[in-house]
């Protein structure tokens, strides 16, 4: 019985592997290659503020000293942040960073940084990185704070809302927890800095190219991999084991092609000063996006044939495979469309954080912290789980440092675990 | 190729600190999943509370080296506290997400700034804190050659005493689970309902399964911060605990001996293809960018990937398992 | 009045019965088991409403009741398996209500269930080793020690060969238990719910599922247990089954008892006869009802294979669909 299934399994995953391969390598040779560094030896670096929700924003003009081997130079960061001083020969140096000349609202987050020494190596280019965030001198009321961080918090909930709603629905229709969904956003994530930043292609039809790309890699993945697992009757732990594996290996093709050092998106867009909150046009044209899409899942959800089918396959599937939906197909347009909401959940949120290989396994546990905090299998709890979580982290920043704010909604995800396992908007099944 | 130097890696790899913590861990590992069927995806998080407990207890507040391990073993075992009275009546996929979400939430931890005084934050710290360790080695000081082989005293009585606690601790892992004791976990793996009309009490069986598993686990960690002599918050991300699963799979699932088997060949393959890779390259038929340390990084996770879901697929039972078992895995 | 080793034949015991008046609640001679306002809601529906009922000891008692009568869910609350929302009950004069599940088989009170739990990748010796109680060697630092427990290990090992033999499972006892047919995975749970020498014994749909050849040397199984003096008491849909061996019926519809009495005059009734054929038909009446039936039931065994572990957001796993 196992003979028929094996080299069909076998030819599935050696298509899904080529398929995904050969998209990102494609992808991979339009995108840029790591900066070359030349022969000679050289120290730079690149001076960024890193504001409490992870936008990035380059400091111009702050001096920059190197010292060493009998050598010393000094430069200015351009209006990228930029700056290299080229040194003689490789050995030990010092950088130092002017504290004077940054600008009033910033300061260096580790005074430890400052100054930097180490070697440079033969041939090589060190990178001297000076860890920039925003200054005390930003006085704002707590109120005020609470609305800005709310707004945040409300955008990323959105984002995080769309990459999430795929794991939950997965979830609903196969009973499957998908540990590789992160890598759907990445992808989403570096395929769209790829349309957007390196072949210039608008921001709107990039999403759009990037919303497609995703849409691709999840049809791919089931029809390759998962069809023929279910049909070979795999248990839904094994699968899980493989989603794991699955991750793994995409996250290091990702990062074999695009790097390990994150990128952000060139594309600048004004600040929109309303009340104390301080979000870009990018910004809101996301969260317009990102509205309309769950909107649009909300109404195929409720309303149309297919979605219907959806919510009866998530609610019985025996039942429902008893009445004659084929859910097979429904898992198929769940893995389809999962994917590439994940994908565009990624572009949109590399737009206003920066794009890497690791995006998605840094936000994995905050999917699934929304997924159960809406309760599982429900796209609708995911997506009031996500909100709730963005904005949680958010405003949490005001009273927990920053860098761990996750930490907080992952104790919740525990804690709901641990009280109301169903989700807040999950129902508890009844016997008999 | 130079096959002395493949075999002096592969040695060396397969035998040495990685390979020792490894196999250390995923015996706990196997306590957790392949005898009492806990789904626990948070085993990096007991290694770091084991190695930071240690570490920290020795540096910070001077403890004798053995009095730091106990400590590390300790907070192990409140973190199995902790994480198993709220857990342990969950459904199985749930557990998976808490303990995965229970060991980011140490890792950000130890990480951070905020306890950077005590943890060294995101780059850890160092220091001779198992100097007790090494002051206690009987063997000569020099260099030990076998074939080609070499090794220092201390890296030889690192691997003389890890191989021994492998051993202790396989064995006390196999008196356990042939013991009637060991019956019950494997009844709770199989259907816990019922072993509970059989009037076991479940839960605290699963409670002393976790806080073995994850004991052994902190052992681990101990093991680790004594051949490296430092810690740092990087090493027990995720990913680690996804190394331990795949060796464990690849061993086999519930065989005492599963994963140590798996831990030796994880290793040696690792090492296998960074050798071949790097002689590759300097023979010029392998891009020399594929051999940096990062990328040698990240060809490791795509083979554990990789790895992980072709053993899944087709061989889940793993090299010592038994196919027949797998028959009634309807899980 | 009690049960002991020289117990009485089977008519005797029914005398027992004789004189209790056949109404719900009517009190027993000697109850092993008193049920007082037992409560379960599940939203807004109620699953079980039980005022009063006695179990009497050393006879089988039937639990019968057309579907979504709440009969399973009356067993899991008993058993510890549910939770109940009211409501206190006794076992042998102490009472076991809301006690985890364990200590209700500690008690004497062991259960089988619908669908059946054989410990598949455990082999048929060591399912039947399991259901030993007080064992010494399962306490973790004693495990060990082997010298602490081997003794006791061998003479668990003794009686789990009797009982195999009783069975007809020895040839078998090697065998992982994933291994065996569906009938003879219910005669190793019942053996095995033996090893642990109950009192009481509940099964839950033992027929469910098997092989007819098998029902007879089933039903000889349940009329030797209480020929051992042990009490029976299981839910059945089979009704000639029920008439065969029980010695008193008790009928739930709608989570309520609405009529107690032995086997003949149960089935003469008028309000059973209405229960069951009322507006619930046992046997699905309509080829999309059946469909429905088959679905749940498919649902039931997937929410059975798919979450084993005790979890409020799942349906509990011993769930069936009566």
């Amino acid at each position: 019985m196992v003979n028929g299934v094996v080299p069909r399994l076998a030819r599935g995953m050696a298509l899904l592997l080529a398929s995904v391969v050969m998209a990102l390598l494609a992808a991979g040779a339009l995108g840029p290659t790591a900066a070359a560094s030349g022969q000679e030896e050289s120290v730079r670096g690149r001076l960024e503020e890193r504001t409490a929700d992870d936008e990035r924003h380059p400091v111009a003009g702050v001096r920059v000293f190197v010292e060493g081997q009998g050598f010393v130079e000094e430069t200015q960061t351009d209006e990228n942040g930029d700056w290299l001083i080229p040194v003689p020969q490789p050995g030990s140096y010092t950088v130092t960073l002017d504290e004077a000349t940054l600008p009033d609202d910033v300061v260096l987050r580790d005074p430890d940084d400052n100054p930097w020494s180490g070697d440079v190596r033969s041939g090589r280019s060190q990178i001297v990185r000076f860890n920039l965030g925003e200054g005390l001198t930003r006085e704002t009321s707590t109120i005020n704070r609470v609305i800005e961080r709310t707004a945040v918090g409300i955008r990323f909930g959105l984002l995080l809302a769309l990459a999430a709603v795929g794991l939950s629905l997965i979830f609903g229709t196969m009973g499957l927890t998908n540990f590789a969904h992160a890598e759907q956003v990445a992808i989403g994530g570096l395929v769209g800095y790829t349309f957007a930043a390196t072949m210039g292609i608008p921001l709107l039809l990039a999403a759009v190219l990037t919303l497609l790309a995703g849409c691709i890699v999840g049809w791919t993945q089931d029809a390759g991999l998962w069809k023929p697992l279910r049909r070979r009757g795999t248990g839904i732990i094994p699968m899980m084991i493989i989603t794991i594996g699955l991750s793994l290996f995409a996250r290091s093709v990702l990062q074999a092609i695009y790097g390990s050092s994150p990128r952000a998106f060139p594309h600048r867009s004004d600040v929109v000063a309303l009340g104390p909150t301080r979000l870009t046009v990018n910004d809101y044209i996301s969260m317009a996006v990102a509205l309309v899409l769950l909107v649009a899942v909300a109404y195929v959800l409720l309303r149309t044939r297919w979605g219907k089918a959806t919510r009866a396959v998530s609610d019985n599937p025996a039942l429902a495979a008893a009445s004659g939906i084929n859910v097979d197909m429904v898992i198929r347009g769940v893995w389809t469309a999962g994917a590439g909401l994940a994908a565009l959940g990624g572009m949109l949120l590399g737009l206003s954080q920066q794009v890497s290989a690791q995006m998605g396994i840094n936000m994995l546990l905050l999917m699934f912290a929304a997924v159960v905090l809406g309760g599982l299998g429900t796209a609708f709890g995911a997506m009031a789980g996500a909100l709730i979580v963005g904005i949680f982290i958010e405003v949490s920043t005001i009273v927990i440092p920053t860098e761990i704010k996750n930490v907080g909604a992952l104790a919740i995800l525990i804690v709901i675990l641990l009280l109301r396992p169903q989700g807040i908007l999950g129902r508890r099944e009844r016997v008999g | 190729m130079d096959w002395n130097l493949l075999v002096a890696n592969a040695f060396h790899a397969a035998l040495g600190l990685n390979a020792i913590a490894y196999a250390i861990a995923a015996i706990g590992l196997n306590v957790h999943f392949g005898y009492t069927g806990l789904l626990n995806f948070g085993q990096a998080g007991f290694l770091a509370v084991g190695a930071y407990g240690t570490a920290i207890s020795i540096v910070h507040f001077n403890v004798p080296y053995l009095v730091g391990a106990l400590i590390g073993v300790a907070v192990a075992v409140l973190l199995a506290l902790l994480l198993g009275i709220p857990t342990l009546r969950l459904r199985a996929d749930y557990l998976a997400v808490a303990t995965i979400a229970a060991a980011e939430i140490v890792r950000l931890v130890i990480g951070s700034t905020v306890y950077a005084r005590w943890t060294g934050g995101s780059s850890g710290f160092s220091g001779a804190f198992a100097r007790t360790f090494y002051n206690w080695n009987p063997l000569p000081a020099g260099t030990y050659s076998l074939g080609p082989v070499r090794l220092t005293a201390d890296r030889a009585w690192f691997m003389l005493i890890g191989w021994s606690l492998v051993i202790i601790i396989a064995l006390l892992v196999w008196l356990l689970v042939r013991s009637p004791w060991g019956r019950v976990l494997k009844g709770i793996r199989e259907d816990e309902d019922a072993v509970r009309s059989l009037g076991k009490n479940v839960f605290a069986r699963k409670m002393q399964a976790l806080i073995i598993g994850g004991v052994i686990g902190a052992v681990a960690g101990i093991a680790l911060v004594t051949g490296e002599q430092s810690v740092n918050p990087q090493t027990f991300n995720t990913q680690l605990t996804f190394f331990f699963w795949t060796l464990l799979l690849l061993g086999g699932v519930a065989r005492v001996i599963g994963p140590v088997l798996g831990a030796v060949l994880l290793w040696l393959v690792f090492s296998v293809t960074e050798t071949v890779l790097r002689s590759g390259a300097s023979a010029g038929w392998v891009p020399d960018t594929l051999v940096s340390e990062s990328q040698i990084g990240l060809v490791r996770v795509a083979l554990v990937g990789l790895g992980l879901m072709l053993l899944m697929i087709f061989r889940p039972q793993g090299i010592l398992g038994d196919r027949r078992e797998l028959a009634f895995n309807v899980r | 009045m009690s049960a002991d080793a020289t117990s009485p034949s089977a008519p005797i015991r029914a005398q027992v019965l004789a004189d209790v008046p056949p109404v719900p609640g009517a009190p027993k001679p000697d109850p092993i088991l008193v049920a007082d306002n037992v409560t379960r809601r599940f939203g807004g529906l109620t699953a079980v409403d039980v005022e009063h009922v006695e179990v009497q000891r050393g006879v089988i008692t039937a639990l019968i009741g057309p579907n979504g009568a709440g009969k399973t869910t009356f067993f899991n609350v008993l058993t510890g398996f549910d939770q109940a929302d009211t409501g206190s009950w006794t076992f042998e004069g102490a009472s076991v209500a809301g006690k985890p599940s364990y200590k209700v088989a500690q008690a004497g009170m062991v259960r089988t269930f619908q669908l059946t739990k054989a410990l598949s990748r455990l082999r048929v010796l060591e399912n039947m080793r399991l259901g030993a109680t007080g064992q010494r060697g399962e306490s973790v630092w004693r495990a060990l020690l082997p010298f602490l427990w081997r003794d006791q290990e061998e003479s668990i090992t003794e009686r789990a060969e009797q009982l195999l033999s009783r069975f007809k499972l020895d040839h078998m006892r090697d065998e992982f238990a994933g291994a065996l047919s569906g009938g003879q995975r219910k005669l190793l749970e019942m053996a095995r719910a033996l090893m642990s020498e109950p009192t009481m014994v509940m099964l839950d749909e033992p027929m469910a599922g098997v092989n007819p050849a098998l029902t007879q040397s089933l039903l000889g199984h349940v009329k030797d247990l209480r020929a051992e003096g042990m009490t029976v008491l299981f839910v059945e849909h089979d009704m000639d089954m029920v008439h065969d061996i029980s010695d008193w019926v008790i009928v739930m519809a709608q989570g309520k008892i609405v009529a107690e009495g032995p086997p003949e005059a149960v089935m003469a009734n008028p309000d059973v006869i209405d229960a069951y054929l009322g507006a619930h038909h046992d046997a699905p009446v309509t080829e999309a009802e059946e469909q429905q039936q088959l679905a749940e039931i498919e649902s039931d065994i997937e929410a059975e294979l798919s979450a084993p572990d005790e979890s409020p957001a799942t349906e509990p796993s011993t769930g069936g669909s009566s």
